[in-house]
């Protein structure tokens, strides 16, 4: 509308939508993808031959060979078998098509555990253990379920590292006053960005064994892990290498998305949960829920399909696909560094290591009268302190408040997705917003 | 001694227990297990499993409309918008939608309310469709599906407890997402009777009763209507729509009118008219005052784009507030799928005549519902044929629910095995044809009568083989158990 403003565009840096900020799709997914949606393409000479055998395998299992068909409600068999031989290249562990639902992004099928999960009434309601700080999906499904939020505090000090003594104390907080049954993991971790070691899985699986919880590991970026030393885990593969009892008996269930890692495709909403050691007539009835929203997006399971099934090393598409990949990721890396120095240099910020994820939280000290301030218009500290910096920056960042934090800290999270020159001065401003901030309110 | 797990059919959800979903149930289940033993090499009196169970158009060969597949592939690799092999109308419309999206990319999660300009293509459809009636694209929100937007309404309507837990009015018989909607909710389903004598007819006295009688024990807030109806086909009547809406206003109702079957109607004498119409047609109060939604899907229609998962809802007259609320629950899974919306914008925003793509997107539109009225016809004709089954007529959607007789010596051994009698005879059906229907107790019917609902969506000579397949099925069936 050309009312002036100190800036003049607004930078959303609050969302992991990497397309969004100007990451570009990998080639080979979007080829696959046209040709499954528009089979005239196969006769297309200027897409490669091994993206049309993609296309041609993934239409064959396609009902009426086309996508515009439902697929079954776990999805398509081909898929699910396809994730089932990814799993067991990425975890030397045997994966079974049918432990594997495909869903509409990672979250749907979070929901639909949980959804699953929650039961009994006041002092036997379920009570779900999530992280603090946490994606608040978990939050809002715990509410919209009416089951029982146990909070666990990820520990600041230590790079949000994951505490088993702290677990027990939640958890023993919790059977107070509900009846815990679920523990959710996010790994890496969002907001946080932390990537567990092997030791806090085994733990971990450990706790949840002893304590009989029901784990959900949130793995949707697990292929976005920058620091040296960190290497992503999965918890299926820990615990199937940690062998019986804990392989045996341990309930779990991991998913993942095509939203994050090198894709980015969050519009597709693709994604997948594995389950393990569940319940086999659960499972039905699992299939049964599923099957009432018929299924999942059919273009979003092919997408998926490429993704789990890239161009091997020989095939025409490799070399580039690989390129497009190293580069997404080797950016990614170097953004999270970035972002990590420039917020550390700031007297007031304190920005634990972005070993993974793509998100920054640092820590900020707000002053007292920044603090009364906020208060005396009802809001969160770290939220005034969010809106004043879009107001006078154009910088859209999530303030703490909203992902959980230690009571008397502050946070915010910002995407480290923006390109990195851009970033670079995005991570000035800030931080020379804050230190005005600071100046303002002392 | 295993020990024993944490989530059990015990420990589970009741709630998720109760639902049930017959068009995926278990004949289709029992369909599924019969085709993996023909793939095995068993031996069947037939070759093939016919899945005449699900309103799914192309898995019964029914091709896709090109135009709509060149945008949405336009969209999802648009190094193609270069390519000389697209027309230019669909580069157009792919490069708007692109334009709609963050970072110009399908891959982008779009507001949680929808792409802005495919909501205000939505909006201009519409008002186009209904002669004029103003639409909002602040009122439009997409969805996965229209699945997705019924779940979300019906899930922001349930509320209270006891006796003053939420009643929600529907068909019997219904779409059974309705009834697994509200058991997964817990909100109370209240059975409004359509008219079986009167080719399914709603009538407004059953109404009545039907909330006179709930208000009993629960408090009935919404009232659903499916228009073309499913599994029924009847296509609502202008003045039904009206005193519909009129009960709706007098009772305080707030309506829910699936209209997804909108552009499948095929009787002479029939014709879809929107609720959002009629209800602006009936002037202000009713206009002000009478909250709605509507909804309608990319999977029916002439597009059966049902792998897509685009859809829409429109509502009217909600409080400020409870759209805020409704944007901020849809906000918690981020966006409907972006290839979805963008087909939805391509139903909504066809060729025009004088675009290049328009005669063939015509001819192939025409086509298939062509195709369909046909297909209705005959379905209705056979079906009316045989003995012992008595079919309505198919004025919309895309099944029959014909009425089967059922001899008391079936309906007995129904029983032993613990059936319902429709879901025997269905399950004799597919064991001897390989035709999966579904059961008309999956849908809800009168007490003492059966039916089954069977797509017409097979191709036209298999269509008529299966009608053969099924009459001497029930010929043999009524002989078995005279």
């Amino acid at each position: 509308q050309g009312v002036p403003k100190p800036f003049s565009e607004v930078i959303k840096a609050n969302i992991g939508d990497a397309h969004a900020m100007g990451q570009k799709p990998i080639t080979f997914l979007r080829q696959v993808t046209a040709l499954c949606l528009y089979p005239e393409l196969l006769s297309q000479p200027s897409i490669p031959e091994d993206a049309k055998n993609r296309a041609r395998r993934l239409l064959d299992a396609c009902a009426g060979h086309s996508a515009g068909a439902y697929s079954v409600s776990p999805g398509i068999d081909l898929v699910r078998e396809d994730v089932a031989r990814f799993l067991q290249r990425r975890d030397g562990v045997a994966a079974d098509p049918q432990n594997i639902f495909l869903s509409t992004g990672a979250s749907d099928a979070i929901v639909t555990i949980l959804k699953l999960l929650v039961s009994g009434s006041e002092g036997t309601r379920t009570g779900v253990m999530i992280p603090i700080p946490q994606y608040p999906l978990y939050s809002a499904a715990i509410a919209e379920l009416s089951a029982v939020q146990l909070n666990y505090y990820l520990d600041e000090e230590h790079c949000w590292a994951l505490d088993v003594a702290e677990l027990r104390r939640a958890l023993t907080e919790g059977r107070r006053h509900c009846c815990p049954r679920v523990l959710c993991i996010i790994n890496p971790g969002n907001p946080t960005g932390q990537v567990q070691s092997r030791q806090c899985i085994e733990d971990v699986i450990k706790f949840a064994f002893e304590e009989k919880l029901f784990l959900m590991a949130d793995e949707v970026y697990q292929d976005n892990v920058y620091a040296k030393g960190s290497a992503f885990h999965s918890f299926k593969k820990v615990l199937f290498e940690m062998g019986p009892p804990y392989s045996e008996v341990v309930e779990l269930a991991s998913f993942h998305s095509v939203s994050k890692g090198f894709m980015g495709e969050c519009g597709f909403r693709g994604g997948y949960v594995e389950v393990v050691n569940m319940d086999p007539e659960v499972k039905q009835q699992l299939a049964k829920l599923v099957s009432v929203r018929l299924c999942p997006p059919v273009p979003g399971q092919i997408l998926l399909d490429t993704v789990i099934n890239p161009p091997q090393p020989g095939e025409p598409s490799y070399e580039l696909f690989m390129k497009e990949k190293q580069e997404v990721l080797s950016t990614l890396a170097h953004k999270a560094h970035l972002t990590q120095e420039i917020f550390n240099r700031t007297p007031g910020i304190r920005c634990n290591p972005v070993q993974g994820a793509m998100y920054s939280f640092p820590r900020i000290e707000l002053p007292p009268r920044a603090v009364a301030a906020a208060e005396a218009q009802g809001q969160a500290p770290d939220m005034f302190f969010c809106i004043r910096l879009l107001e006078e920056t154009g910088i859209c960042v999530v303030p703490g408040s909203g992902f959980g934090q230690r009571q008397g800290t502050f946070h915010f999270r910002m995407t480290i997705l923006p390109p990195t020159e851009k970033l670079q001065i995005l991570l000035e401003k800030l931080s020379t917003f804050y230190t005005k901030f600071i100046k303002d309110y002392s | 001694a295993r020990r024993e797990k944490i989530l059990t059919l015990e420990s589970m959800n009741p709630q998720v227990k109760a639902v049930e979903y017959a068009v995926r149930g278990p004949i289709v289940l029992k369909a599924g297990e019969i085709e993996k033993e023909l793939r095995r090499g068993i031996k069947k009196p037939f070759t093939e499993v016919i899945k005449a169970n699900i309103g799914d158009a192309h898995a019964m060969g029914q091709r896709p409309i090109t135009f709509l597949r060149q945008v949405v592939a336009l969209c999802t690799y648009p190094n193609l918008l270069d390519s000389p092999s697209f027309p230019e109308d669909a580069k157009k419309r792919a490069k708007r939608i692109l334009q709609g999206c963050g970072g110009n990319s399908l891959g982008s999660y779009s507001a949680s309310q929808g792409i802005n300009c495919i909501r205000e293509d939505v909006a201009s459809y519409i008002e186009r469709r209904d002669g004029g009636v103003p639409a909002d694209p602040d009122n439009i929100y997409l969805t996965t599906g229209a699945s997705d937007g019924i779940a979300t309404i019906l899930k922001i309507l349930v509320s209270g407890g006891g006796k003053s837990r939420t009643g929600v009015m529907i068909p019997i018989p219904q779409y059974p997402l309705y009834s697994a909607a509200i058991s997964e909710l817990d909100a109370i389903q209240v059975n409004y009777y359509l008219d079986e004598e009167n080719c399914w007819a709603l009538n407004v006295n059953e109404l009545r009763r039907s909330l006179t009688e709930a208000k009993a024990y629960c408090n009935p807030k919404v009232l659903c209507i499916i228009n073309p109806g499913n599994p029924t086909g009847q296509v609502q009547s202008r003045k039904c729509i009206e005193d519909v809406i009129h009960f709706a206003w007098e009772e305080k109702l707030f309506l829910l009118a699936d209209e997804v079957y909108q552009d499948n109607v095929y009787s002479e004498g029939c014709q879809f008219h929107s609720f959002k119409k009629i209800l602006y047609e009936m002037g202000p109060e009713y206009y002000n005052n009478v909250e709605l939604a509507s909804f309608h899907s990319t999977s029916k229609g002439y597009m059966g784009e049902c792998g897509y998962r685009g859809g829409y809802m429109e509502v009217i007259n909600l409080h400020p507030e409870i759209k805020g609320q409704l944007v901020k629950l849809l906000s918690v899974r981020l966006c409907p799928p972006v290839s979805g919306q963008a087909a939805m914008d391509i139903v909504v925003n066809p060729p025009i005549p004088g675009e290049e793509s328009y005669s063939q997107f015509i001819k192939e539109k025409e086509s298939v519902l062509n195709n369909l009225a046909q297909k209705a016809k005959l379905t209705e004709d056979m079906f009316n044929k045989v003995p012992g089954i008595h079919c309505n007529p198919l004025q919309g959607a895309m099944y029959a629910f014909p009425r089967i007789f059922i001899p008391s010596k079936a309906i007995e051994e129904a029983k032993a095995h613990k059936m319902a009698p429709d879901m025997f005879y269905c399950m004799k059906l597919l064991e001897e044809t390989g035709i999966c229907v579904v059961p008309g107790s999956g849908f809800g019917q009168r007490e003492g009568s059966y039916h089954f609902r069977m797509t017409i969506l097979p191709p036209v000579e298999k269509l008529k083989i299966l009608l053969e397949k099924v009459k001497d099925f029930h010929i043999k069936f009524l002989e078995k158990y005279a």
